[in-house]
């Protein structure tokens, strides 16, 4: 990566007021975004915020209800053939074929972009050895693990070298060793230069992955920059946490009049954008208890402006 | 949408290319991996019809039309395996593939489109029928059933009658809540055109309204007609009449289902 050369940014994806209905329901609701070529851009929202859909919509699945879509200076409603052939995809189901083993889950796909038997032997051997999976070749899909199916739809959706990766929800259900065997071969395939957009509703991921991500709620783009900013924005540096308790939140209130604070069930968080430092000194006058000072991160970001309430 | 937008998006025309092969080999491709079981119920089903049927009942039966009893439900047979093959692939079969195994949306991320999609799984469907028809056709051979040359034609006239019978199972396709549904157009269409179709005796012996029924509704009559006259040799002009129901209604629910199927997959 050549860090701070990006002067003009080539936009891969360009969407102006796109608006998606199914039926009544307004999924998609008048979003523009751009991502620009070789960034690893982010969806990120609650369930039913409508990053499903848009993505569906960049990989020509579902037809634009409104609005413009152009991927690769190409309309979507125009050419779905063509940007399909330049996109890899890996849905949040496991929709692998089950009738096949490993390796023919890769030539079998190979067979839809038309690539011929022996490039497509290579590449699948190449991909295998990317995603580990070597040892697996000859296995029937229902005997892989979880993190191996995971990987295996990774392995697919590069079957046809795209250009554009789609990763929807690329981990959820993963125990922590498979997602952070995701999340490198996820940074790694960045940096050989593959535009990557993801969903996920795992703010760690997002940080970890995303140069830029947008946050969307009921169909609408409510924020977007890059994860550190977003923090920086919106939260500051640190947050505090204490046990709840009645006193506590009178004092916290006389001493941090310009912050906010958040009571969940028997916690309280404290927000503030004074300086690095404030916490600790207030501690030493006012021992809390069950108290611990952490950097802020993009889940504050996330729940600050989405709200706690539960979605389903 | 007006009520005539909506019937005639049902009849747009598909754009298809040579990329439904594509998923015609899949399904090739997955049917080969298990042939064995693949090949036996269609390989043993006739024998035990022909046994039971041909020559258990087929000794008390007078001769019909000329032939013995079992060279009578012979063809009847070989038409029947054309229309489980294809049936029951377009049905389960795709139901399961589209349902349960989430194929159709992972090969729909691909430069194969969902028309392609839904014409190669039907064009597989009439392949499972050309297949079936083909060893049954070996089996009624070889118990010396067969008296025209122009038996030659079965395995491409079973082709199109799969075809047909694709496109119907699969407009049930489209629109099964689930997969017990399919119970409906099992008991309801497809049991009565095996037992009703001039299958095991001829259509002439029912009531009159029964026979009208079972010749404007009833695809498997049109089927047994045509393939008696190619097994037997006894061509009529009747067979014609037959043979135009086949390729009028075959395009029809060929696009009806294709269209059906795609406004179930795209939303």
């Amino acid at each position: 990566m050549t860090e701070g050369k990006k002067v003009n940014p080539e936009v891969l994806i360009r969407a102006r007021n796109l608006a998606k209905k199914y039926g009544d329901f307004l999924a998609v609701d008048s979003i523009d975004f751009d991502v620009f070529k070789g960034e690893c851009f982010g969806f990120l929202g609650p369930n039913g915020a409508g990053k499903t859909t848009t993505v569906k919509m960049i990989y020509c699945f579902f037809p634009l209800t409104s609005g413009e879509l152009i991927v690769a200076g190409m309309d979507v409603s125009e050419k779905p053939r063509e940007i399909k052939s330049m996109i890899g995809v890996a849905p949040q189901e496991d929709n692998l074929d089950p009738d096949f083993t490993v390796e023919q889950n890769l030539l079998v796909y190979a067979r839809y972009f038309d690539i011929p038997k022996a490039e497509a032997a290579k590449r699948a051997d190449e991909l295998l050895k990317f995603f580990r999976l070597e040892k697996n070749r000859k296995v029937i899909i229902d005997q892989l693990s979880t993190g191996m199916k995971r990987r295996l739809i990774l392995a697919r959706a590069l079957i046809n070298r795209p250009q554009i990766l789609l990763l929807d929800e690329p981990t959820t259900g993963l125990d922590p060793q498979a997602r952070h065997l995701v999340w490198d071969e996820i940074l790694s395939l960045r940096k050989q230069g593959v535009t990557i957009i993801l969903t996920t509703h795992y703010m760690e991921e997002a940080a970890a992955l995303c140069d830029r991500l947008l946050i969307m709620d009921n169909g609408k783009i409510i924020e977007e920059g890059s994860p550190a900013d977003l923090i920086e924005k919106h939260i500051g540096e640190e947050v505090l946490e204490v046990d709840y308790d009645v006193n506590i939140i009178k004092i916290l209130q006389e001493k941090f009049p310009d912050t906010r604070i958040e009571m969940s069930s028997d916690k309280i968080h404290v927000f503030t954008k004074q300086p690095h430092g404030v916490f600790e000194s207030f501690l030493k006058d006012f021992p809390a208890k069950g108290a611990t000072i952490r950097r802020a991160n993009l889940e504050d970001v996330f729940l600050k402006l989405t709200g706690r309430r539960l979605r389903e | 949408m007006k009520m005539s937008d909506s019937v005639a998006s049902v009849f747009k025309l598909p754009r298809l290319t040579r990329r439904l092969w594509q998923v015609w080999r899949r399904n090739f491709d997955a049917f080969m991996k298990t042939y064995k079981v693949n090949f036996f119920p269609p390989l043993f089903e006739p024998v035990f019809y022909l046994l039971a049927l041909g020559f258990g009942l087929g000794s008390l039966v007078m001769p019909i039309q000329g032939v013995s009893y079992i060279q009578f439900i012979a063809p009847a047979l070989i038409s029947v395996s054309m229309m489980y093959g294809s049936f029951f692939e377009c049905t389960y079969g795709s139901f399961v593939r589209m349902y349960y195994q989430k194929t159709f949306d992972a090969i729909i991320a691909t430069p194969v489109s969902v028309e392609e999609v839904i014409a190669g799984e039907l064009a597989w469907g009439a392949t499972r029928s050309v297949i079936n028809s083909t060893i049954v056709l070996a089996i009624v051979t070889i118990f010396g059933l067969v008296s025209s040359s122009l038996f030659i034609l079965v395995p491409l006239f079973a082709f199109l009658v799969g075809l047909m019978f694709s496109a119907l199972a699969m407009c049930f396709t489209a629109i099964a809540p689930n997969i017990d549904f399919f119970n409906y157009p099992g008991f309801l269409f497809i049991t009565p055109m095996f037992l009703l179709s001039g299958t095991f005796f001829p259509l002439t012996i029912l009531p009159q309204s029964v026979q009208t029924v079972a010749l404007v509704f009833l695809p498997l009559t049109h089927v047994v007609n045509l393939t008696r006259g190619l097994i037997l040799g006894n061509i009529e002009a009747s067979l014609l009449l037959s043979f135009l129901w086949i390729i009028v209604v075959t395009p029809i629910f060929f696009v009806l289902s294709i269209n059906l199927m795609k406004n179930r997959l795209i939303k």
